[in-house]
């Protein structure tokens, strides 16, 4: 089953004055992205920029809206996300458990919908 | 003719209802183990039944019903997924399944009891937390919604989405039905002692088996009890929890009188109760308590054990009831042992103080229609000599009661009551 990871937490994981702590956070990432491949269990992952890049996009009535901003203002931010292929959810949740954003945020797994004859 | 018909008609559905009791939850377990489906194990199983009770009559009684029961059930899962009636629609889901399905027929090889993989499925900490001790009771014995709903004071309404939604969170979410994982089992082990306490007390309520969904239960209960015991010897709780259960079965020959009328705990005849039960439960209790980690069903238990202490010593040690009490509150909060401690409270130092304690519960709105308040408040009034608040406290609980052993019981008291006054 395929699960997506959303790593979800405050804008700013680590105060960006401790270069020390960037690199760690950094470098725990890039360990358990590695670790996540050589597994064989991940599709994709990526970081997203943050949110004070997001733009919203809805059509109303025919009508386009294109807003600045993320869709809903909330202290909690998609930070990025992983995409896996694993046997169950036990397993996807062993994975987030081991995501370095699990420390300062909150891993949300959720099962990719199979829609049949797709 | 129709006589025999008659007959084979009898014998089919007492069949049937055997294996219903024996092998429910064995055989959604087995249907359910791959496709992680419960919904569609649930209906394909209720599907093969109803076709049993077409076909044994006529051509009589298969050798093995259980093994009958599956390949029926597995056909019409396949069947159901054919015709799009369920999600299971991908190749390779039909594959596993056709598979399954020629794996059974071609070797008679025993159904493998995965029970437990599915009662640890149901606990799962990604189930919402009050569906967990239901999903278990419905899944494993095949209980229903309005059965469950009752057992857990909830609306039947409520209780049945609740369960829907735990199912489609398992089968979309991918819930593994692995074995329990010794390391991670124990966080889920209060949700499964949950239910299988809940097994136990719904078959206890109803000693007479008056009831058929309540019959066999007891055993059912037992059965678990000690499976999951012997599966996780490290864990002091399920000790408890057997230990507990064993207590109160050892006295199931003295609860009832030979009018069948209700006989309290302390009027019991103690050499009627099963003393090699007992000597069980105390050896659980002495290793449960060496593992060093107290909890609620280990307190229940000791308390238990205080009761039956009474066949040795004559007597009920009620100052260590009432301070296992205090700890039981202290752990659960619950107003039920609160209930219990003021009642034991009045057995060491007399009515007055019983009341005093009840009084300060008073405040729970969940006691007002709560039978074992009233019959604790009528008796302890009556002792008290507040022969108007006893009669009124009898009324309120005999209103209450569905128990028709203990509503004789209680009637009985308010027309003493009466003469005395």
């Amino acid at each position: 089953m395929q699960y997506l990871l959303m790593i979800v937490g405050d804008k700013e994981p680590v105060d960006k004055a401790h270069a020390d702590d960037m690199k760690n956070l950094m470098g725990a990432f890039m360990a358990y992205t590695r670790a996540m491949r050589e597994a064989g269990v991940m599709i994709a992952g990526d970081p997203l920029q943050p949110i004070s890049t997001a733009t919203t996009v809805r059509v109303r009535d025919g009508k386009t809206q294109v807003l600045d901003g993320p869709f809903a203002e909330s202290k909690e931010q998609l930070g990025g996300y992983y995409l896996i292929d694993v046997p169950d959810l036990d397993t996807a949740l062993s994975w987030a458990e081991r995501c370095p954003g699990a420390q300062y945020g909150a891993i949300e797994v959720r099962p990719i919908m199979v829609i049949p004859g797709a | 003719m129709t006589q025999r018909a008659d007959e084979a008609g009898l014998q089919a559905r007492e069949a049937a209802e055997a294996a219903a009791r024996r092998s429910y939850g064995k055989l959604i377990a087995c249907l359910a183990a791959q496709t992680r489906d419960l919904t569609q194990a649930e209906d394909a199983l209720s599907e093969a039944f109803a076709l049993a009770l077409q076909t044994w009559p006529e051509r009589g009684v298969p050798a093995s019903p259980e093994a009958w029961l599956l390949t029926a059930a597995r056909r019409r899962a396949l069947d159901a997924a054919r015709r799009g009636r369920t999600r299971v629609q991908s190749t390779p889901r039909l594959e596993m399944m056709m598979d399954e399905l020629a794996a059974d027929q071609a070797a008679d090889r025993p159904i493998p009891d995965e029970r437990l993989r599915l009662i640890f499925a149901c606990a799962h900490p990604a189930i919402a937390a009050p569906a967990r001790a239901p999903l278990i009771l419905q899944t494993v014995l095949g209980f229903d919604a309005a059965a469950i709903a009752s057992a857990f004071l909830v609306s039947p309404a409520s209780m049945s989405q609740r369960l829907v939604r735990a199912k489609q969170k398992i089968r979309d979410a991918g819930v593994p039905f692995s074995a329990p994982d010794l390391q991670a089992a124990p966080e889920r082990l209060e949700a499964v002692l949950d239910a299988v306490y809940a097994v136990f007390t719904q078959g206890w309520s109803d000693p007479a088996g008056a009831d058929p969904r309540s019959r066999g239960l007891v055993d059912e209960a037992l059965f678990l009890g000690r499976l999951i015991a012997a599966l996780l010897p490290g864990e002091a709780e399920p000790l408890g929890l057997l230990a507990l259960m064993l207590y109160a079965h050892a006295r199931r020959a003295a609860r009832r009188d030979h009018e069948g009328r209700f006989v309290p705990l302390d009027a019991q005849d103690t050499a009627l109760w099963d003393a090699p039960l007992i000597e069980e439960a105390e050896a659980l209790m002495l290793r449960a308590v060496r593992l060093g980690r107290i909890g609620r069903f280990q307190l229940e238990a000791a308390i238990q054990s205080a009761h039956a202490h009474r066949r040795l010593s004559g007597a009920t040690d009620w100052a260590a009831v009432v301070a296992l009490y205090d700890a039981l509150l202290v752990q659960t909060g619950s107003v039920v042992a609160g209930l219990n401690r003021a009642v034991a409270l009045s057995r060491l130092s007399g009515p007055a103080e019983g009341l005093q304690a009840l009084d300060a519960l008073g405040a729970d709105p969940r006691l007002e229609d709560y039978q074992p308040y009233w019959a604790a408040r009528a008796d302890l009034c009556e002792r008290a000599g507040d022969t108007g608040a006893a009669a009124h406290a009898y009324g309120r609980a005999i209103g209450l009661e569905s128990d028709p052993a203990v509503r004789v019981l209680l009637q009985d008291k308010l027309e003493a009551l009466s003469h005395a006054g």
